[in-house]
């Protein structure tokens, strides 16, 4: 198990590095300096800007100041904000989009696990077509049409919540933003789990144990649903990616002041350093959360580690 | 199998299942809306109207969508905007294809410890976030078609290169593929003319697959401004516009938000119905 976690780890380290270089190259090749303004700086003006950012450094050796700095959590300066660093910005947003991507991911699972098993249980019936139908249009209708349409039915339409972060101060804030975000990752989860549900009701220690008599609550409850959770399991790290996009979309809608409402920002003021920093922390975030489900997974299911 | 029963396959399977021939169907229909509605209309998508801003839709005038904040006419716009999308996608799409079938073949044909490194390769790929490097790549560079191409279709080739891989480790084991060898094609000429036509079947349903993915990347980065740039338009522009009018014109953002949902369920229910004919054991997910 050790030296499977090792591994994992090994391998995790290269794919961040392959992202930080990638994407430090391709800010690096940017047609024009971050600093081209309106009209034309005197050129000893433009060398000391050149200079406090260390944009007359030869590139190797900026690279490795921007990664010694990324260690530190320095993800240097940014070149909008002009009183922060990046490493604030981020900082700063963390709270609030962690809260809505973990209320998200927490809804998601119960209500996908919970749809996917009834619809195993009830295969065929009305039940199961119906949480189908909803998981095809869950995965196919993306979160920037499904989150306007709810803020236009529920907030303008009904006027039940509030349309906007800055609008309303209570708790009733987060709901909308949190479906939002949870619907396609329930709609994923639910077909994930009524696949692998049915395949292990399917399998022939739940034989055996309906032959000792147990009931369809308990066999679920404890013999089928562990094994049933694998395949969802192993979907939590492109999960966690797929919120990440989707926070960047309902942040920028409903106006959240979180780390996917800073990269929108960055990216259309041409922030290059913000957006850099930004694609590095998500990186490193879903390699990290790949990381730790495989070796969850690894953990469950022996056949894994001794591959 | 080949051109012939590959074509009387799909008939068929098109005359039987339902959720084939209707997705199908009405992604006909929006297609040739799309090609020939711009044309035909007597509005243009690009004309202003100060006028006749924010009209409903109305049969007076032949304002079938209404018209935008601008005065701009929706129906043409939409129209435009599905052109767009769905030019996009299936370039983009095309572009996966070659990727996914020039490395999934060679891997799965030259195999052995290339395979595996190639192989290892992309599955470490596959715990990238490419979308926020195409981010990156869109804010960084000027934005053009081209761009936009090549970032979405360099995204989406993974699952085609596996796909690819595995059915071209089966054909090498046949015998035209050791006829070919025998009288001494070289390897790269097996791949492109002996292996890859025969892969044509397996491919078509996954790019089936790739397209709505594709539509999906792109209408991401238009709404959120990083795409299609103005005067162009794309479904995702459009949302964008509509989310900022909704509170006065909520048609604005409804019939694109609709359409664009239309067009991704009939692309992910004409993909999970193909799948289910050329490769039945693929459980659809």
């Amino acid at each position: 198990m050790l030296r499977f976690t090792l591994l994992r780890f090994l391998w995790a380290i290269p794919t961040l590095l392959l992202v930080i270089v990638l994407a430090f190259l391709m800010v690096h090749a940017a047609p024009g300096g971050p600093f081209d303004a309106e009209r034309a700086l005197p050129p000893e003006i433009e060398a000391n800007i050149a200079m406090v950012y260390h944009l007359d450094e030869p590139l190797p050796q900026q690279f490795t100041r921007y990664l010694c700095g990324i260690l530190k959590g320095d993800f240097g300066p940014s070149y909008r904000y002009r009183d922060h660093t990046v490493g604030e910005l981020i900082g700063n947003a963390i709270p609030i989009s962690l809260k809505l991507g973990l209320f998200a991911m927490t809804l998601a699972v119960i209500v996908g696990v919970g749809a996917g098993t009834l619809a195993a249980l009830r295969r065929n019936s009305l039940t199961d077509r119906l949480t189908m139908a909803f998981a095809m249009t869950g995965i196919s209708v993306p979160v920037f049409v499904v989150a306007p349409l709810l803020v236009l039915f529920f907030a303008v339409q009904l006027q039940w919540l509030p349309a906007s972060w800055s609008g309303s101060s209570s708790g009733w804030r987060f709901l909308l933003p949190v479906i939002a975000l949870a619907l396609p990752q329930v709609a994923y989860i639910a077909r994930l789990t009524r696949a692998s549900m049915i395949d292990v009701l399917g399998s022939d220690f739940i034989r055996t144990a309906r032959a000792q008599g147990l009931g369809t609550a308990s066999i679920v409850r404890y013999h089928a649903m562990k094994p049933a959770m694998l395949p969802v399991l192993s979907y939590m790290g492109p999960a966690v990616a797929a919120i990440l996009t989707g926070s960047v979309v309902v942040e920028e809608i409903f106006g959240i002041p979180g780390v996917g409402q800073f990269f929108v920002r960055g990216a259309l003021n041409r922030d290059y350093t913000l957006v850099l920093g930004i694609v590095v922390f998500y990186a490193a975030l879903v390699i990290a959360l790949n990381f730790v489900v495989d070796v969850l997974y690894g953990f469950l299911d022996p056949r894994i580690r001794h591959q | 199998m080949n051109a012939g029963m590959l074509v009387s396959r799909f008939t068929t399977e098109m005359r039987r299942s339902r959720s084939v021939r209707f997705s199908g169907g009405i992604l006909l229909v929006i297609a040739v809306a799309a090609a020939i509605g711009p044309w035909i209309s007597p509005h243009s998508y690009l004309t202003t109207d100060f006028d006749g801003r924010f009209i409903e839709p109305t049969l007076n005038g032949l304002r079938l969508f209404g018209t935008d904040d601008l005065g701009r006419d929706l129906f043409v716009r939409a129209l435009t905007g599905v052109r767009v999308t769905l030019l996009v996608a299936i370039v983009a799409s095309l572009v996966s294809l070659i990727i996914g079938i020039a490395y999934g073949a060679v891997a799965g044909y030259v195999g052995g410890r290339i395979d595996a490194v190639m192989m290892r390769a992309v599955d470490a790929l596959y715990a990238l976030p490419f979308i926020f490097l195409v981010i990156l790549l869109m804010v960084v560079f000027e934005r053009n078609f081209l761009l936009i191409f090549i970032a979405i279709g360099a995204i989406n080739w993974l699952d085609m290169a596996r796909i690819v891989r595995g059915q071209t480790i089966s054909l090498k084991q046949r015998e035209f593929v050791d006829a070919a060898k025998l009288i001494g094609v070289p390897p790269w000429r097996i791949i492109f003319r002996h292996i890859t036509p025969n892969l044509m079947g397996v491919v078509v349903v996954y790019v089936t697959l790739t397209i709505p993915q594709a539509i999906l990347v792109e209408s991401f980065l238009s709404f959120l401004g990083l795409g299609v740039q103005e005067p162009q338009t794309s479904l995702g522009a459009l949302v964008n516009g509509g989310v900022s009018q909704m509170e006065r014109a909520r048609w604005l953002l409804l019939i694109p938000a609709v359409l664009l949902a239309i067009i991704l369920l009939c692309f992910n229910f004409l993909g999970d119905g193909l799948r289910d004919v050329f490769d039945p054991r693929q459980e659809s997910r």
